[in-house]
């Protein structure tokens, strides 16, 4: 069963590498604004769209 | 139906969606309201920028009013490096506030800014706080030239002094975020190694697995209890130190009981621990406390008149005009108002035609004309063109900003009031200390092996979670429910507040009065002049406020001298005026049948001579529903009305506000914050709605401030909560939802103390495991989760 110290260790390095993502996430200011990165996604880049006609 | 189609339908603006008059303007088949519209159309087209139009149809805003140099302020180096971020050589880097971001084709023009002008490097659009980081090259562009820019396509950057004076403060979010990282990640690792325990391991394992996890339980529950649980500690001890037992102090109590009580059993080698439950505490109260720190960070909550003027103005001198900014003005210099412009500090008329707007100042309805040498106080509008003044006084000295030096506004207005949740925590600590206690007496007596262990289980397990989380669930949950209705609260802790209050106070002009430009047309034949004079004659004799915006409207001359003059009240008036017979009333009273009768207008029938002439239409200035509205509140509060304007509508006014009812006129800025201090010494807890300057300082006394705007966007005095006006007609409802969300917190608060109970039962009788803490904390925090958010969603859909 010391197979079990060896599964905890990783897990627990995995589980920082989250830990320091998300301090990284929340630093780098990713969740301060929470709704313009939804729209910008949608914007095409420099071609111009073309325009739909109902 | 044939004929209606063929004449001219109205069209609306491309751009900006306002209906296109006479002034129309045709562009590659489309229609512009006006030059503004059409040239930004022409710029997007020219730089390929069409999308603008078709991710939101008239996204723009209407472009009427002419720049000028109204910015030439900005190429003062002094107020250059007040905005500016950062510069160097080449780039400038620099945040506006933007207001007339509003969708989706905002952030899309704003941020191909760079496609119109190359001297734009990027733009990044912060859609919640209506911002936008700029990076310009300075030597392409000048810093005048991007605001003017951004203005020219609808875009104009917000300046202010309180603005340009303040620090721009970090996102205080941002510990908790990490605290909950940081609860979140010990208390998952915690669940993983506690759990074979639970299961229960063979004797083979058990003898080194079982201290290895424990002393990872350990090292893992000490940045929880050091780091994410700090602000619950040190709450609890200045609560203390102020002789005050907030409900930090049983959560302290219960996370420093579990916490030694770890050590002990765990380096004891005596039992399992409490971890899990330590972890699993603090990561829900953290997150309970992050729900509720909801901010509507695009509103502001706090301002003060420094918001309200502009920065700067221009000045004469010597026939030469330069731009000064308003804290540099000095007694004496004399400045040039434009139109539409706002008077920035008390001075005397030395040119021109001043007509000036005081409505949100003073609370009087139509602007007020001066004479050459008159003294013009600041804050008034000016609204018949260009005029030149002398600066009497300073901005912070003159008679407007005066009422800001009142008491009021120099102490932190802290909530004095005592919430529920703390008036309750003092009766739980000593109950909870009690009962603790009283087991420990009766193990002292009965089995003394078990005294600790009772002793630290009640403390442990009656540790108030999920009473510490339904005030803030509820009142989170109530904050943005009543967001959604344009309801927006400073904090969530004033729905609280609304709860508590029995005496309403409400401003007149603004607040239920709207400002309406066309409030009176007449339908009828073309009245001659002849007719109309025997109408104004009739109409200026009455003092009823029909009657006065008759005559006013028709603003003749010469009245004709009156014989048989009788007035019926409510009905309408008869007369004799030079032989003619005149008649002006209702419908009923002129025996006409009405047509269309509408709430939101009085019709005035005119005959003269028995012959039918037509009718007046009158547009209410009253807010939709004030009737409505004042009728719901007057069975739950006590009405007041504070008006800075006259006497004249106060009949009609008592009509609609019950018999007991206050109605004060002609109230200045310190009469009303006058007003609200007495209604408070005597024990009333007053709401006071308001929009202008002159409430500012009620607003701020009161114990729930409600500024009412038109737009949220624009200026609003500082106040606890922004309503917008468009709902002013479901206020009760909203009242009522605030009410409903205590009532919410009370049966919550029940449901805890049940699971309290059931975990009491066993904590007493010593025989508390791990696993029924760890069990009982979380299914206790997760139904007072549950039950708040699904009743405060009920509620809120009952308020529609």
């Amino acid at each position: 069963m010391k197979i079990m110290f060896i599964l905890i260790g990783c897990s627990f390095i995995l589980a920082i590498g989250f830990l320091v993502a998300f301090i990284w996430m929340v630093k780098s200011g990713q969740i301060d604004d929470d709704y313009t990165p939804s729209v910008r996604i949608l914007f095409d880049d420099g071609t111009l769209p073309e325009k739909k006609e109902f | 139906m044939i004929e209606i189609k063929k004449t001219k339908t109205k069209t609306s603006c491309y751009h900006c969606g306002d209906f296109c008059d006479e002034n129309e303007i045709l562009i590659a088949e489309k229609s512009f309201c006006c030059n503004g519209c059409k040239n930004v159309f022409v710029l997007l087209t020219d730089n390929n920028l069409t999308s603008y139009y078709s991710i939101e149809k008239t996204p723009g805003k209407s472009l009427k009013q002419i720049i000028g140099n109204k910015f030439a302020y900005l190429d003062d180096p002094n107020i250059q490096t007040k905005i500016i971020d950062y510069i160097d050589v080449k780039i400038a880097r620099l945040q506006f506030k933007i207001p007339n971001i509003h969708c989706s084709s905002c952030i899309y023009l704003l941020e191909n800014l760079y496609k119109i002008n190359e001297g734009v490097v990027a733009v990044r659009v912060n859609f919640l706080k209506k911002n936008a980081n700029i990076v310009y090259d300075i030597n392409k562009i000048s810093l005048r030239q991007l605001v003017e820019l951004l203005a020219s396509i609808g875009y104009e950057p917000s300046f202010n002094m309180s603005d340009i004076d303040s620090i721009k403060p970090l996102n205080p979010n941002r510990k908790l975020l990490f605290q909950i990282g940081v609860a979140g990640f010990c208390f998952g690792n915690i669940m993983l190694v506690s759990f074979p325990e639970y299961f229960g391991l063979d004797n083979t394992t058990k003898h080194y697995l079982s201290p290895a996890f424990g002393l990872i339980n350990l090292a893992l529950s000490i940045p929880t209890f050091l780091y994410s649980g700090q602000d619950y500690l040190i709450g609890a001890f200045k609560g203390l130190r102020k002789k005050l037992i907030t409900i930090d102090v049983p959560l302290a109590l219960g996370l420093v009981v579990l916490f030694i009580r770890n050590f002990y059993e765990i380096l004891s080698h005596t039992g399992l621990g409490y971890c899990d439950t330590l972890a699993g505490l603090i990561f829900f109260l953290l997150i309970g406390k992050w729900f509720q720190q909801k901010t509507y960070d695009s509103l502001s909550f706090e301002r003060d008149y420094k918001s309200y003027f502009p920065i700067s103005v221009v000045t004469i001198h010597h026939d030469k005009t330069t731009t000064v900014a308003i804290d540099k003005l000095k007694i004496g210099d004399r400045i040039l108002i434009r139109n539409n412009e706002i008077i920035p500090t008390d001075s005397i008329l030395l040119k021109g035609k001043a007509n000036i707007d005081f409505s949100f100042v003073s609370g009087e309805n139509e602007p007020i004309a001066k004479e050459l040498g008159e003294i013009i106080f600041a804050g008034g509008k000016q609204t018949s063109g260009n005029i030149e003044l002398e600066v009497k006084k300073l901005t912070e000295q003159s008679y407007l900003t005066q009422l800001w030096n009142n008491d009021i506004f120099a102490k932190e207005n802290n909530s004095k009031v005592e919430t529920f949740q703390t008036k309750i925590s003092k009766y739980f600590t000593f109950a909870l200390l009690a009962i603790a206690l009283s087991a420990a007496v009766f193990w002292a007596v009965y089995d003394t092996s078990k005294i600790i262990h009772a002793f630290t289980s009640v403390l442990i397990i009656a540790c108030p979670c999920a009473l510490a989380l339904s005030s803030p669930f509820a009142l989170g949950n109530a904050m943005r429910n009543l967001g959604r209705n344009k309801f927006y609260l400073k904090s969530a802790s004033v729905v609280e507040n609304i709860a508590n209050m029995n005496t309403i106070v409400f401003d007149k002009t603004g607040t239920i009065t709207q400002s309406n430009d066309s409030k009176i047309s007449f339908v009828g034949d073309a009245l001659s002049e002849f007719e109309k004079e025997l109408i104004f004659s009739v109409t200026q004799n009455s003092i009823h406020p029909l009657s006065k915006q008759i005559a006013q409207f028709l603003d003749m001359n010469s009245a004709i001298i009156l014989n048989n003059f009788k007035e019926i009240t409510g009905k309408g008036i008869e007369a004799n005026v030079a032989g003619n017979n005149v008649l002006v009333g209702s419908a009923s009273f002129l025996n006409i049948k009405e047509e269309n009768n509408s709430l939101l207008n009085t019709k005035i029938y005119i005959k003269i001579n028995q012959e039918n002439k037509g009718c007046f239409i009158i547009n209410h200035t009253y807010r939709a529903g004030l009737k409505h509205v004042i009728n719901n509140l007057s069975h739950k509060f006590s009405l007041h009305l504070l008006s800075g304007d006259n006497e004249l509508e106060k009949t009609y006014l008592q009509t609609i506000f019950p018999s007991q009812s206050e109605l004060l006129f002609q109230q200045n800025p310190s009469d009303k914050l006058l007003y609200i201090n007495t209604l408070q010494g005597n024990q009333n807890k007053v709401m006071m709605i308001g929009d202008g300057l002159n409430d500012a300082g009620a607003l701020k006394a009161a114990n729930v401030g409600i500024s009412l705007s038109e737009d949220t966007a624009s200026f609003s005095p500082s106040s606890d909560v922004i309503m917008d006006a468009i709902n002013f007609e479901y206020l009760p409802a909203y009242l009522q939802y605030c009410k409903n969300t205590m009532k919410v917190i009370y049966v919550s608060f029940t449901l805890s103390l049940l699971y309290n109970l059931i975990g009491l039962s066993y904590a007493v009788s010593g025989t508390l495991s791990p696993v029924i803490a760890a069990i009982l904390m979380p299914i206790s925090s997760v139904t007072v989760i549950g039950f708040t958010s699904i009743s405060t969603y009920l509620l809120a859909r009952k308020m529609k």
